[in-house]
């Protein structure tokens, strides 16, 4: 982890800090203030407040072999608990992979091969296990982008953040999405670590700024690995948001043109009929 | 009623067609009527496109929107999944959806610009009264119809905006609550809220759509295009009866067009193609999570072409009533001290200043709020008897008229941004001073608009052969 990464932990709760504002918009407290302080800040979707910076996911959009391991990842570690539940097996054709190579590889389920990916855990268990049920993954990397980034940013970030932390109920949490209920699935690839802080002051505040990480257990992968390997389950998800976006850039590319043709000609229609108008 | 028009029978068999059609109905009449013998002055200039380019854009939404009701789901427990259907797994159904979403955008930016354009040069003033009126209209109806299709794809925004806004109603005393109730269908927004929204949508909305653009354009076909200049074409004619400064619509505005088109179209599907999200601003990023009841996202905003009129809502506070109450005061006590009136008016004048003020010290500033935001939109239907100046067109009025409108300009886009962040401090300061303002324009505008020299308006239009 770079040192780039900064946790800012600001002593005043963010909580009051809100209501400080809300209390100079009057009514605005009765609309937005309440619905906020009732359902509290963990339950946020949008959790690029505070929290370090997003680190830039590595663009592998194109890249076939990248996402087809991205699809083995998510079949083997994300589906267990996530569903699809908008993204059919046979559509993983798209990104070079043949209806048997799906079928022989990443069918696990006895769905069939136009199914949608759905998890294998029952939604009352997961409920009971974790609190939440665990969200629906087909366009989560659309659904979390930011002004801290791109949703693959966001969740490279939070796949690579993940530290052992024993007052949570799954002894885990995460730095850009603080008391996340998923546990670190990936700990055996990734092992176990834990962030180094060093305390300065800025502007007169105490602040934390994360410094590094401390490798506890190392895991089967190297750092390097692992970086690469969310890479490649990222670029999954962002290709699953969307699974069209390739095509539509490469269409959109070829109306362009078509434009750029009509509308040269129909400049110079315009022109040849308005030479009589004096 | 026009007289059976025999034709040779050895004409080619299209202008029999045509003939026969004619007798039968004014095809060829109200071509020419509205089309080829249709005189528009010569000298319209690049703010003249968005008419034409709205009325592309309110087709490209009806017909993207009749397939998109083809595979869409109104259920709350099949919506949001309908459209991520639409998105995969119908043919071209994510072009025909993005077309549709980043329609809805470029709709209220060529409507704002067009609107923009009649504000610079004068085209709500007499004999386009009506033209601008009808207008007004239709820029509401495409509010509500742009509001409740939001809702539609159920996502997390979708949800919550409508919560918050159809919230809103329950603000306006004694029938608020009740109001709402019969908005949503429901105590909170639900399944049933989503039906009736597509109900409204998809048939209610652009139905009186439909009705306002045709009355709008009838209304300005009978009265004819204002030009930059502002100068009346029909007080020019030749022997004719043609107006000099006038050439048919068709082909020279069509052709025009036809290369408008072209330029619009290609930003369009740029941003279709390209950035159908543009950047969160056409599609929010928490519109993909499915709408959750139970989880209010952090920041609830509406889509950017609602945000000025957001930002007025939000800077009506408690300290704000106060501000507002000493300007009633003070327009009150203007209106009896310089307009010279009856006794009997200055005294219902008085009086009433005197009922507003206590009725904004007794009802919730939350419910003034709604008057601001409504209001924001209304006042725009005066706009005709508001304007006192000399002149229609911005070209010769006094200079510092030009710099009124550019502050406005400014004022409406800050407004804009300030509405889609979250609230602050600063910024709701800025937004009370920019709501301020924004009234101030318009209210003040039968004052304001006499003040100063204007420059001498032309007999003819002012036109340069291309």
């Amino acid at each position: 982890m770079e040192n780039r990464n900064r946790c800012r932990i600001v002593s005043p709760s963010r909580r009051i800090e809100l209501e400080k504002i809300m209390k100079t918009m009057g009514f605005t407290k009765k609309i937005i203030l309440g619905l906020m302080m009732t359902l509290g800040l963990a339950l946020s979707a949008q959790a690029n407040v505070g929290g370090p910076a997003w680190d830039k996911a590595p663009n592998k959009i194109n890249d076939m072999a990248a996402l087809q391991n991205g699809a083995k990842l998510f079949v083997n570690y994300c589906l267990n608990c996530h569903s699809a539940a908008f993204m059919r097996y046979n559509r993983l054709q798209d990104i070079g992979l043949t209806e048997a190579q799906i079928k022989d590889n990443l069918l696990v389920t006895n769905a069939k091969i136009g199914d949608t990916m759905k998890a294998a855990i029952d939604p009352q268990q997961a409920k009971a296990w974790f609190g939440v049920n665990p969200p629906d993954l087909t366009v989560i990397a659309r659904s979390r982008a930011g002004a801290g980034g791109t949703g693959a940013d966001y969740l490279y970030t939070y796949l690579r953040t993940f530290y052992k932390d024993e007052t949570k109920p799954t002894g885990w949490n995460n730095l850009v999405f603080p008391n996340a209920a998923m546990p670190h699935v990936l700990w055996e690839l990734q092992g176990v670590r834990r962030p180094v802080y060093e305390e300065t002051t800025e502007h007169g505040a105490v602040v934390h700024v994360l410094k590094g990480w401390e490798q506890i257990k190392p895991g089967s992968m190297t750092p390097l690995q692992f970086d690469q390997s969310m890479g490649d389950l990222v670029g999954f998800l962002q290709w699953m948001g969307e699974p069209v976006q390739n095509t539509r850039v490469r269409i959109g590319v070829w109306v362009l043109l078509f434009l750029a043709m009509f509308t040269f000609f129909a400049w110079r229609l315009n022109a040849a009929y308005w030479k009589d108008i004096k | 009623m026009a007289d059976f028009h025999e034709i040779s029978p050895n004409a080619p068999a299209g202008e029999k067609l045509l003939n026969w059609v004619d007798n039968r109905f004014p095809a060829s009449k109200l071509f020419k009527e509205h089309m080829s013998e249709y005189y528009a002055p010569k000298n319209f200039n690049f703010w003249y496109v968005f008419g034409s380019l709205s009325l592309l854009v309110l087709v490209i939404q009806i017909v993207t929107g009749i397939f998109l009701v083809m595979h869409y789901k109104p259920d709350a427990g099949l919506a949001f999944g309908s459209v991520e259907y639409i998105m995969r797994d119908v043919p071209w159904g994510w072009l025909i959806r993005y077309m549709h979403s980043t329609g809805a955008s470029a709709f209220f930016v060529v409507v704002y610009l067009h609107m923009f354009r009649g504000l610079m040069y004068g085209s709500y003033r007499k004999p386009r009264e009506l033209i601008w009126i009808f207008g007004c209209g239709i820029f509401l109806a495409l509010m509500a119809e742009a509001f409740m299709g939001y809702l539609l794809p159920w996502g997390q925004m979708s949800y919550w905006g409508a919560q918050v806004i159809v919230n809103l109603f329950s603000a306006i005393p004694f029938v608020g609550p009740d109001l709402a109730l019969l908005i949503r269908g429901d105590f909170v927004v639900g399944d049933a809220t989503l039906n009736r929204f597509f109900s409204f949508h998809v048939i209610a909305v652009p139905l009186v759509l439909l009705g306002l653009v045709v009355a709008h354009i009838i209304a300005l076909h009978e009265v004819g295009s204002n030009n930059p200049d502002g100068v009346e074409i029909k007080a020019n004619k030749d022997a004719n009866g043609k107006p000099l400064d006038g050439i048919p619509f068709h082909p020279y505005y069509s052709v025009h067009d036809i290369f408008a088109v072209s330029v619009f179209l290609m930003v369009f599907t740029a941003i279709v193609f390209f950035a159908p999200e543009m950047g969160g601003y056409f599609l929010e990023y928490n519109n993909f999570i499915p709408a959750n009841p139970f989880q209010t996202p952090l920041h609830i905003a509406p889509v950017w072409y609602f945000t000025p009129f957001y930002s007025m809502l939000r800077a009506v506070t408690g300290e704000m009533m106060y501000a507002l109450i000493a300007c009633v005061l003070a327009g009150a006590a203007l209106g009896v001290t310089k307009v010279k009136m009856p006794n009997l008016f200055k005294g219902i004048i008085l009086g009433g200043a005197v009922v507003v003020v206590a009725m904004m010290l007794a009802i919730d500033a939350k419910f003034w709020g709604v008057v601001a935001m409504g209001g924001g939109v209304v006042i725009l239907f005066f706009l005709p008897w508001l304007d006192n100046s000399e002149v229609k067109s911005i070209r010769y009025r006094p200079d510092w008229h030009k710099y009124i409108y550019a502050v406005f300009v400014v004022d409406f886009l800050v407004l804009g941004y300030l509405g889609m962040q979250p609230p602050s401090a600063i910024g709701g300061y800025v937004s009370q001073i920019g709501t301020l303002f924004y009234f101030g324009f318009f209210l003040l505008m039968p004052w304001w608009s006499r003040i100063g020299k204007s420059k001498p308006v032309p007999d003819r239009v002012t036109f340069t052969a291309h």
